[in-house]
């Protein structure tokens, strides 16, 4: 049976592996914002022996490219991207101590075997909700990569921000269970 | 000739750009809650519910619906009775694209596709122009999300493929996009005309209003079709399982090559926009 769990970023790993596909989790606390291109910097950094711009120890990414903060607020729309572009990087990030990731889409084998060997969870959030999304994000800050724009390493507070558990730590899948409840074809 | 001033043309697309990204159309609201009544899987309902709310909060409180505001698509239907005057024409469309998206607080989202350095600036445009009859300037503003462009694709069929095979590769197009391009999604198919022709259809066929069915009632018949088969799938409303995968499919058609059968499946996310100026 689905639950709902309010979670405090940074994470511990007992607060992921209480967590099972299909539960919300209100995240509140500090999590960081990274995509395509601050990916790629990230995992150069490491490779080049340079430290990060943050510690990853137990910590949230959230893949989004917020759009910029209008007068009179802390940030734009900011609903999460399509999460298989980053599948390349995330695995070097869990090991290190990633906890979690907010997206949106599916992962491949080789983040969900990672999630599963260092104890993490894939979180999805509502993919094109942006000004919904927008309201639980309480401050905002650049701490990396300003030259990137949208795709700069912001700094986010959240408050309940909504999410549902999409990959747990054993390996389970919630876009499998669904489909598979709802699905009326043969095809493929 | 009717003298129609590029400024003009600057000034639409920037207001278009601006409305098209805060104001949700009539034809997608009305989408959107019949969804939220007709979906039988409680978590897709929910979906439905949060982005009707995700509607209202950007209209009324001035917050862009998603924070990918597109790579801006401009579709021209230029009377061919008309003069422009005043500077390039499509200058002054990349204009209103660079004042929009600047004024209007949108994500600037356009890169070298090598190096990735953002433009800055959302330019430039994709411009479709095309001459019609008349003495009139239509401007359509498509902001296009990455993450819904990215699932769409291309097929250039056989002949012998024929319609089973045309239902087979969207099918497939939907089922491989999966929960990725933020379902409940827009099919737009193109078929027939050549390999760029297709994928043109395809993105034209998004320009309608939605769930309106093509006025040829063979075609209609094929959007039908296609529409129960891809809601067959179970993806549902974003991936968690549902019966509303798409809310329609859009099917364009023409004559092609009598070697050929292409066929272009252009997804739409939910975030459905477009805004149409004419002067």
């Amino acid at each position: 049976m689905a639950k709902t769990v309010k979670l405090t970023a940074p994470l511990t790993e007992q607060d992921v592996l209480q967590l099972n596909i299909g539960d919300t989790v209100l995240v509140s606390g500090v999590i960081y914002t990274a995509r395509d291109a601050a990916h790629k910097r990230l995992v150069d950094l490491l490779a080049a022996g340079e430290p990060l711009p943050m510690d990853l120890e137990g910590q949230i990414m959230y893949y989004v490219g917020p759009s910029p903060a209008p007068p009179g607020r802390v940030i734009g729309a900011a609903g999460p991207t399509t999460s298989y572009r980053m599948d390349s990087y995330a695995p070097i990030l869990i090991k290190l101590g990633l906890k979690a990731m907010i997206g949106k889409g599916k992962r491949g084998v080789e983040v969900i075997e990672a999630m599963k060997a260092h104890k993490a969870v894939y979180l999805g959030a509502t993919g094109g909700a942006g000004a919904l999304i927008s309201q639980r994000i309480k401050a905002a800050e650049v701490i990396a990569f300003p030259e990137l724009g949208p795709e700069a390493v912001h700094r986010l507070e959240v408050e309940d921000f909504p999410t549902m558990v999409i990959n747990d730590c054993q390996g389970h899948d919630l876009y499998e269970h669904g489909v598979r409840e709802y699905r009326r074809t043969t095809a493929r | 000739m009717r003298q129609i001033e590029v400024a003009q043309v600057t000034q639409a697309v920037k207001a278009a750009a601006i409305a098209a990204n805060y104001e949700p159309g009539a034809d997608l609201l009305a989408a959107l809650a019949r969804g939220a009544e007709t979906e039988e899987s409680p978590s897709g309902k929910e979906i439905f519910r949060q982005l009707l709310e995700n509607a209202r909060i950007a209209k009324e409180e001035r917050i862009p619906m998603c924070q990918d505001c597109g790579l801006a698509v401009v579709f021209a239907e230029m009377g061919q009775d008309v003069h422009l005057v005043g500077g390039d024409f499509d200058q002054a469309i990349n204009a209103g694209i660079r004042q929009g998206y600047g004024e209007g607080h949108l994500r600037k989202s356009l890169c070298h596709p090598l190096t990735r350095a953002n433009t800055g600036d959302n330019t430039p445009a994709v411009i479709h122009t095309e001459i019609v009859p008349g003495d009139r300037l239509k401007l359509t503003v498509v902001p296009k999300g990455g993450g819904s462009e990215n699932m769409s694709r291309l097929f250039m069929l056989k002949p012998a493929d024929g319609l089973a095979g045309i239902k087979e590769k969207v099918v497939l197009t939907v089922e491989e996009a999966g929960p990725n391009p933020c379902p409940p999604i827009i099919v737009g198919v193109g078929i027939g005309g050549n390999f760029e022709r297709a994928a043109l259809l395809a993105k034209k066929s998004l320009l309608r209003e939605l769930g309106q069915a093509n006025p040829d009632p063979e075609v209609a018949a094929i959007e039908r079709q296609l529409l129960a088969e891809v809601n067959d799938l179970g993806i549902g409303p974003q991936g968690l399982g549902g019966r509303i995968t798409a809310m329609a499919v859009h099917v364009l058609m023409q004559p092609c090559h009598i070697a050929s059968l292409p066929v272009a499946v252009n997804i739409q996310c939910h975030a459905s926009r477009h805004q149409e100026v004419v002067l």
